[in-house]
């Protein structure tokens, strides 16, 4: 399927949203939720920035649905590190392992369902906790009510994560035309979602 | 009226506006780069006119001189001196006057700014196209001097000396023009061996192109790196230079473990790309 001129664009003005955030940062940050968040809107910048070279064949990649986990694994790591000390390590540790588990289950061929179920794990937990802990943040009054963007982008990434990473293994929920029609678009609402989210931490 | 128009499309499409363009927004860029603390819109506007005058000029001189290999290359038969549409006498004369237009125009402004410009200008047209290029496939480090020389002019007018930072970009350049000069000579591999060009990929093969072309990626970001290290440019822009140079990483080492016309089409685009953004970036973090 081929790209129109209209999703190249919205995927343009979604590295550049993507880009401004890279920039400006989060105030106040620590080392390394600043890189986690680098990486997870430099994925999605090159990404956007290969889409509009390649049109949708840049998705075949078999490394997609490995660079497609990382977005949701790094900024999560970026929120938990931020907001709950307590879990730090542990949420690191799984991050590292998490990741591990995915190159490893996506570099060998396997018969059994083990690729799948540890991608749904990975994915679903990185994906509920950017969907869920700005929220949990909100409600207890410990940021303000704008951060919970960032919940609505995470609740948005993860949808889009899992609608790529569930096609390339095969087993596609909704029809492969819908999914890259809808894609630009939702890339750009979750990028801005993120960046008008993190401008008010 | 529509005549006039006409002849300045034909004009147009001599000077390769997107290759000239790329050029002078890094020309433009090693200006900015120098931080001066007072800027006046005339010097800008001076250095943009000099610089386009005299890459255009010299454009438009190489594709005067390599009409013959346009038009048996299936890329370029089509451009207008290759298909008679445009006189090769009458594009000689174009060219000459816009460099000798530029180079004037530079050397009023600054002498050793017309220096450089005139030096990027003599290595282009003399060193590369009239006397290496159909030689030898290492003509490709003169071309990419010359692909330097914009940039170290640009900061040379900025600075009033040659320094270590504009040496840095000058070198980053030099070493990015593989990675864009190389996918392009494999992706038109045939085009280039029917007009009897010898190139890298036809005389060292693809695999040793393709790790010439990853080489020289680290350098020319590593060079990028640390001129804007150098230069003082902000974290913040640091950060967006660090993700956009590990994109053309990630496709230079991809091009040699996974080669294919899609990775190499895409890591062509992609350097364009990186260059703009890199030099978009060095100019904005100086404002």
């Amino acid at each position: 399927m081929k790209i129109t001129i209209i999703n190249r664009l919205i995927l343009l003005v979604m590295c550049h949203v993507a880009g401004y955030q890279i920039i400006t940062g989060v105030e106040g940050l620590a080392t390394l939720p600043m890189i986690a968040y680098t990486v997870g809107f430099g994925i999605l910048l090159v990404a956007g920035l290969l889409i509009i070279i390649l049109g949708y064949d840049a998705l075949d990649s078999p490394v997609v649905v490995i660079l497609s986990t990382v977005i949701p694994l790094s900024l999560s790591l970026g929120l938990v590190w931020e907001n709950l000390a307590r879990y730090q390590t542990l949420y690191l540790v799984f991050v590292i392992l998490g990741f591990l588990a995915i190159v490893i289950t996506r570099s060998f061929p396997m018969k059994t369902k083990l690729p799948v179920i540890v991608l749904a794990c990975v994915h679903g937990i990185a994906g509920m906790t950017i969907f869920l802990l700005p929220f949990f943040l909100v409600f207890t009054g410990r940021v303000d009510p704008g951060f919970a963007l960032v919940g609505l982008g995470g609740a948005l990434i993860g949808l889009g994560g899992l609608l790529l990473s569930f096609l390339k293994t095969g087993k596609p929920i909704l029809s492969r035309i819908t999914i890259l029609k809808i894609l630009p678009g939702l890339l750009l609402v979750t990028t801005a979602a993120f960046v008008l989210g993190f401008s008010r931490a | 009226m529509a005549e006039l128009v006409a002849k300045f499309r034909l004009y147009w499409s001599l000077t390769k506006s997107l290759q000239t363009g790329l050029l002078l927004a890094t020309g433009l860029a090693g200006y900015m780069s120098a931080r001066c603390p007072v800027m006046h819109w005339y010097d800008f506007l001076g250095l943009a006119v000099s610089l386009s005058l005299a890459i255009a000029g010299s454009t438009i001189i190489n594709m005067w001189y390599d009409r013959d290999i346009d038009a048996v290359m299936n890329r370029t038969h089509h451009r207008p001196i290759a298909d008679g549409r445009v006189a090769p006498a009458e594009a000689l004369r174009l060219g000459l006057v816009f460099s000798v237009l530029g180079v004037g125009m530079a050397t009023a402004m600054s002498p050793l700014y017309g220096l450089v410009v005139f030096a990027g200008l003599f290595f282009d047209v003399v060193i590369y196209t009239l006397w290496l290029k159909r030689r030898t496939c290492w003509s490709i480090i003169w071309g990419g001097i010359a692909g330097g020389m914009p940039i170290l002019a640009g900061r040379v007018f900025g600075t009033g000396s040659i320094d270590g930072i504009g040496i840095l970009l000058t070198l980053a350049v030099l070493f990015w023009i593989p990675t864009h000069i190389l996918t392009f000579t494999m992706r038109y591999f045939d085009d280039y061996q029917a007009a009897k060009i010898p190139t890298f990929s036809s005389t060292y093969g693809f695999h040793s192109t393709r790790l010439t072309i990853a080489i020289s990626s680290v350098v020319a970001a590593a060079c990028i790196a640390t001129a804007g290290i150098l230069i003082g440019i902000e974290w913040g822009f640091l950060r967006l230079l660090a993700v956009l140079t590990g994109g053309l990483l990630i496709l230079a080492v991809a091009s040699i473990f996974r080669p294919s016309e899609r990775v190499n089409f895409g890591l062509f685009k992609y350097a364009s790309m990186y260059m703009l953004g890199a030099m978009l970036l060095i100019s904005l973090s100086a404002l």
